[in-house]
């Protein structure tokens, strides 16, 4: 890996343990611990998005499919959790592979429609297959996650659980982008017709981002379900999904510390501006179309890119990575 | 009611519905034809022209004729905006970007909407009563045949602007092929703006006509535009009779599956035939395989 990454990971994660201990009110907990689930998807959504030039406005449904699994499968028929989780992602993988075989062949725009269709889909399922899901009023008692003996009851045990997972996440995603894979990724969000012609399967590799960035999804999903202990179809809505895209364009689509960043500030954002909360919507509109507008590459890059600016002396080969492949 | 009546019954409604899907994947159609892009706030646009008219009609008492009018320039109004503003001020020229603006525009739409006509569901009177014709023993609210009248006149109308016009044929040419049209001295900038105008003014006639029959609130646009969608991937996307077709057809499946199969999942239902199309013919019925050129 990259010197400064490993750097900037070792000074992360040293900043993630460390703020437990400054930080005595359960209640920002709470907000860092969504953050982190959020992290999950977004890493996952970025990867989709940055790298293979595709756009899901399904992933609330996905995280939803996780999280319903998860729920159900250990609440109504006493499944242990851990494996639970892994097999919500399992299926998440499946159905994520079924929606993307057939659009990604397509453009685009054909994966966005069909996943939004889908994500209304579940959500409509939540709702009416009531006897199952617990319909609208949502579906409560979940268990706790526990490691052997000790349960993960509090914000603060899971806030470590929560922050290992999203930071593990992270080094994967980055690794994932410097390997063979990595590189086709990004030679394919390029320019796909160049990729192919270099050999590189492309349609093998979008299926397969987005089945994995689905399952991220399911991971997260899984993990919220356990630490909030309950669900309602509410929260897995296609707002949400557009949440999560709001997060990946904030940060930057291709760049990983940028979603860090972007998932962070949007979850940390609407908390800090509760007086506010019946403009969450046309805020949320209005900071997706100007930064698309103005700065299709991302606000995170973009603030980078003026801050290296003003330091003239940057060797240009790391100001160079910080972009990210342009989308 | 015996069957074959019922199924009459359900066929009839499902063609009123489908008629303003029809008019929604013909919206779709317009701005994918000029652009390439899918405008997700099509729907938007549906939603504006039920409160739209509601406003001039219920609460200005403008005569209807003028309330329609106004109402058709006002939504064209606002997707002129769409794309003078945002679209054309985007500094990235990425059809995926460009998508994601119209979903940021649909969503800035939805809210404005709700902060100025509130949460709760509006209604407007039905064009002329509510005396039920009964045909071949099912009953056709008079609302039915507005719409349906209605439809059929803005399919013709547009039929004749593509096919006899000047300007249609450059909105034509335009969809062909952008680079020719530009050599061939066709203003692409005014067929895009004029596409876009086009389609909020058709999606604005949609959601007139409709509203008598469903009632509307700032949040229906999401799945109209949607089962637009549909409608235009089933008929053949980019394809002006496919949007017909495929608007009719979506509207009787979605009408016969709710009322024979389960009304819980009618909305379900038209995700899932897009789905199916997705999966099984992706140019839709009328539309042609995409050759992918290199």
């Amino acid at each position: 890996m990259e010197k400064k990454n490993k750097i900037c990971l070792i000074c992360y994660a040293v900043v993630v343990f460390i703020t437990p201990v400054f930080l005595g009110n359960n209640y920002h907990l709470m907000v860092l611990n969504v953050a982190a689930v959020n992290i999950i998807v977004v890493l996952g959504l970025n990867l989709l998005m940055g790298y293979a030039g595709q756009i899901s406005l399904g992933h609330a449904a996905f995280f939803g499919l996780g999280a319903y699994l998860s729920g159900i499968l250990t609440t109504t028929c006493g499944f242990p959790p851990w494996p639970t989780i892994l097999l919500s992602i399992l299926v998440t993988g499946a159905v994520a592979y079924a929606i993307g075989i057939p659009t990604l062949k397509l453009e685009g725009h054909y994966l966005v429609m069909a996943t939004l269709g889908f994500n209304v889909i579940v959500y409509i399922v939540m709702i009416q297959f009531d006897k199952v899901t617990g319909g609208p009023s949502g579906f409560p008692g979940i268990p706790h996650l526990r490691i052997g003996g000790f349960v993960l009851n509090s914000d603060r045990r899971m806030y470590y659980l929560l922050w290992s997972i999203s930071m593990g996440v992270l080094l994967l995603s980055l690794n994932l982008i410097r390997s063979r894979v990595g590189r086709a990724m990004a030679a394919l969000s390029h320019n796909e017709v160049a990729a192919m012609c270099s050999g590189i399967d492309t349609e093998k590799y979008k299926i397969g981002i987005f089945v994995m960035s689905a399952m991220l999804a399911s991971l997260a999903g899984s993990l919220y379900a356990h630490y909030i202990t309950f669900i309602s179809p509410g929260t897995f809505s296609i707002f949400f999904s557009l949440q999560l895209i709001t997060m990946v364009l904030v940060g930057g689509m291709g760049s990983l510390w940028g979603s860090v960043f972007g998932a962070l500030l949007l979850t940390a954002l609407p908390e800090w501006l509760h007086a506010v909360k019946q403009y969450n919507l046309l805020i949320y509109g209005l900071v997706l179309m100007i930064v698309l507008v103005f700065f299709p590459q991302g606000l995170f890059p973009a603030i980078l890119q003026i801050w290296e600016k003003r330091r003239v002396v940057v060797p240009v080969g790391t100001a160079q990575s910080q972009q990210g492949p342009r989308v | 009611m015996t069957l074959p009546v019922l199924i009459l019954q359900f066929v009839a409604s499902g063609l009123t519905t489908g008629s303003t899907y029809a008019l929604i994947a013909i919206g779709f159609s317009l701005i994918h034809n000029a652009t390439g892009i899918v405008n997700f706030a099509q729907g938007e646009f549906v939603m504006l022209g039920g409160m739209f008219m509601i406003t001039f009609y219920t609460f200005l008492k403008i005569p209807m004729l003028f309330s329609f009018l106004l109402t058709v320039a006002a939504v064209g109004g606002v997707g002129m905006l769409l794309e003078r503003g945002p679209l054309r001020r985007a500094k990235s020229k990425e059809i995926l970007v460009l998508v994601m603006i119209t979903v940021g525009a649909s969503i800035v739409i939805r809210a404005l909407s709700m902060m100025v006509w509130g949460k709760n569901p509006m209604t407007l009177a039905p064009f002329s009563g509510e005396a039920p014709f009964i045909i071949l023993g099912a009953a056709v609210m008079p609302q039915s045949l507005w719409i349906f009248g209605i439809t059929v006149f803005v399919v013709t109308g547009l039929n004749y602007f593509f096919k006899r016009t000047l300007t249609g044929k450059a909105m034509r040419a335009v969809a062909a092929s952008r680079r020719s049209a530009i050599l061939t001295g066709i203003p692409v900038d005014r067929m895009i703006f004029l596409s876009f105008t086009l389609s909020g003014a058709v999606g604005a006639v949609a959601g007139i006509i409709l509203t008598p029959i469903t009632t509307t609130s700032y949040d229906v646009g999401v799945m109209l535009g949607l089962k637009g969608f549909s409608a235009a991937i089933l008929g053949g996307y980019g394809s002006m009779p496919g949007a017909v077709l495929g608007g009719f057809l979506l509207g009787v499946l979605e009408s016969l599956g709710a009322g024979l199969v389960s009304s819980e999942y009618k909305d379900a239902l038209a995700f899932l035939i897009l789905l199916m199309v997705l999966f099984l013919k992706p140019s839709g019925i009328l539309g042609r395989g995409k050759l992918r050129r290199v």
